[in-house]
């Protein structure tokens, strides 16, 4: 007995959450769920792990104010000292409130492009990138949940899916890839 | 629909009762205090901290009660009723302004020094011609026009949109909600102008030598992020005594949102005020912050404002997890509550008692007086109306609510 791929589709998210619910409930394990907005909710039923990007964030964050920290400091106080409206260059601290807006921005400047790239990287959305989505219409306006299971659980399962109001379920040999 | 009316129970008001004496004893015993002049200058700027700061409170849940109805906010609804009621401080709060700033016309007390008729007076030994160039905008006459139109038309809008509320829960049907729309648009044009002029006028002008074009926006937001403050405490409150079962975390974390959203707000107003100043160091704008920092001694307290109205907002209610729980939030806003009272505090004191400034028990008392005040008007509103809104036309959504 061989191991099958399931797609099946759904054209709304309410019986797309209901469905997930079931299956989780009877212990089969969802793949992945496509679909065209972000369904709340949704990742905790299927049972994904709570995401890193935050600590990631906070992480980038870090790097961009000590960057930027260290680059006014080597610049204004170390290297070439220029008095600036009379503010007192001897030391960082002195002529920190100036500094401010230069933190913050490297700051947000780190942290936000560190989490994009971050983000395109983990998902592998990188140029020439061959697309995984299997089914174009997940973009439009179906949802479609991915289910690996063994043949002879395939009647089963198809019967548990269109009961919670799947509209279309099929078999494709599509390279999934993860 | 849950019709459940808030009980305010005899021990949560013999608790206001006591707070309201303590202040009322603070108070007397502030001008019992001897005083140089007989001018009872410290527990006068006092009255201003507190008439100002709780005044803020009412007005800014009014302001963000009309910002819902325009913006046609649904997730709001399931705690309507307590904005509505801290609103409803308000009335209150504005006629103790109102006759704080009689008392300086009448010059039982001297916080605003313009409003001393000699200092622009040019035969007089007071005369002051930096004052005297003001006045075209600070003379009695345009000021009191000001200050009767601001307070009169604020509290004639909460008035209006507390009532229709009312009659939203027995009538039903869109005709009010509609009704409260073009109100609210009409109440936010007339705020944007008014909420700056306002500060200008009370606050700004006790450092009547000094001007900033930020205040007016430091003055607002530090109000509105103490409003958004008090109407999730009293939320929690409200939850943990039982009430307001409809209200579920998403609600919570929306309110928190909102307090983490204006903390910053305020922080960048309050900065970038700071920063400017101290940048250029043009005399006439940094006296302001000589008087705070290097004259009067008020460096450590700024250094706590800065502290606890963003340091600690920003860290504490960063993570998501943070918003939805009870004993932060209750610490943070706390936390929050305390530091814009002392910003307020910072706003008052260096321009009226100047380097002779305490955090003593008269303010403490004083304060607390405010906080009894306001909890009974709170409260009293609560329990005149069913605590979630009947008939809203954005209720079922309210109630579906969920992130």
């Amino acid at each position: 007995m061989s191991n099958i791929t399931i797609h099946a589709i759904f054209d709304d998210e309410v019986p797309l959450l209901a469905s997930a619910k079931t299956l989780r409930s009877n212990g089969i394990r969802i793949k992945d769920v496509f679909s065209p907005f972000p369904v709340h909710g949704l990742d905790e039923v299927i049972g994904l792990p709570r995401t890193w990007i935050a600590i990631c964030a906070f992480i980038y964050g870090l790097t961009g104010l000590s960057l930027a920290t260290l680059m006014m400091w080597y610049m204004m106080i170390h290297d070439w000292p220029t008095d600036i409206g009379g503010k007192p260059s001897f030391a960082y601290f002195m002529n920190v409130p100036a500094f401010i807006p230069i933190t913050f921005e490297s700051t947000v400047l780190c942290a936000a492009h560190g989490m994009a790239i971050t983000f395109y990287l983990r998902c592998w959305l990188v140029p020439g990138a061959k697309p995984k989505n299997p089914d174009p219409r997940t973009t439009d306006d179906k949802f479609m949940m991915v289910i690996e299971t063994k043949e002879e659980n395939r009647s089963n399962l198809e019967a548990m899916l269109r009961k919670d109001g799947a509209i279309e379920i099929n078999n494709n040999n599509f390279k999934y890839r993860n | 629909m849950n019709n459940e009316t808030y009980t305010f129970t005899n021990k949560t008001r013999n608790f206001t009762f006591a707070l309201m004496a303590i202040g009322l004893i603070s108070i007397i015993a502030g001008f019992a205090q001897p005083s140089p002049e007989d001018q009872h200058t410290r527990i006068w700027a006092n009255l201003l901290i507190n008439g100002y700061f709780f005044m803020g409170i009412g007005l800014l849940a009014t302001f963000f009660m009309a910002l819902q109805y325009v913006a046609e906010v649904a997730w709001s609804v399931a705690v309507k009723r307590v904005y509505e009621a801290v609103s409803c401080y308000l009335p209150v709060g504005a006629s103790i302004m109102f006759l704080l700033i009689l008392a300086g016309q009448f010059h039982f007390h001297h916080l605003w020094q313009w409003m001393d008729p000699a200092v622009t007076d040019k035969t007089s030994p007071k005369y002051d011609a930096l004052i005297a160039h003001k006045h075209t905008w600070l003379n009695p006459a345009f000021f009191w026009t000001r200050t009767i139109a601001y307070l009169v038309i604020w509290n004639l809008f909460q008035r209006g949109f507390r009532n229709r509320s009312l009659e939203e829960d027995l009538q039903g049907g869109t005709a009010i909600h509609y009704k409260n729309m073009g109100k609210g648009a009409l109440f936010l044009v007339f705020f944007a102008v008014t909420s700056s002029t306002s500060a200008w006028d009370w606050m700004m002008s006790l450092d009547v030598h000094w001007f900033s074009t930020m205040y007016g926006w430091y003055a607002f937001s530090g109000m509105w992020i103490s409003a958004m403050t008090t109407i999730m405490l009293t939320v929690l409150f409200l939850k943990r005594k039982g009430y307001l079962p409809q209200v579920n975390q998403s609600h919570i974390h929306d309110i928190g949102k909102w307090m983490f959203a204006v903390s910053f707000l305020w922080s960048y107003l309050w900065f970038c005020q700071f920063m400017l100043i101290w940048y250029t160091n043009i005399p006439e704008e940094i006296v302001y912050f000589h008087d705070r920092l290097a004259k009067y001694g008020y460096m450590g307290l700024m250094w706590t404002v800065f502290f606890m109205n963003f340091a600690f907002p920003m860290v504490l209610l960063m993570s998501r997890d943070a918003k939805r729980n009870y004993y932060f939030l209750v610490i943070v806003g706390t936390i929050i509550l305390i530091g814009h009272w002392l910003d307020v505090y910072d706003m008052v004191m260096p321009a009226t008692v100047k380097g002779d400034h305490q955090l003593g028990w008269i303010e403490i008392g004083t304060c607390m007086g405010f906080v009894g005040l306001l909890i009974f008007v709170v409260h009293k509103s609560l329990a005149k109306a069913p605590l979630t809104v009947q008939k809203h036309p954005y209720l079922d959504e309210s109630l579906h609510h969920q992130y």
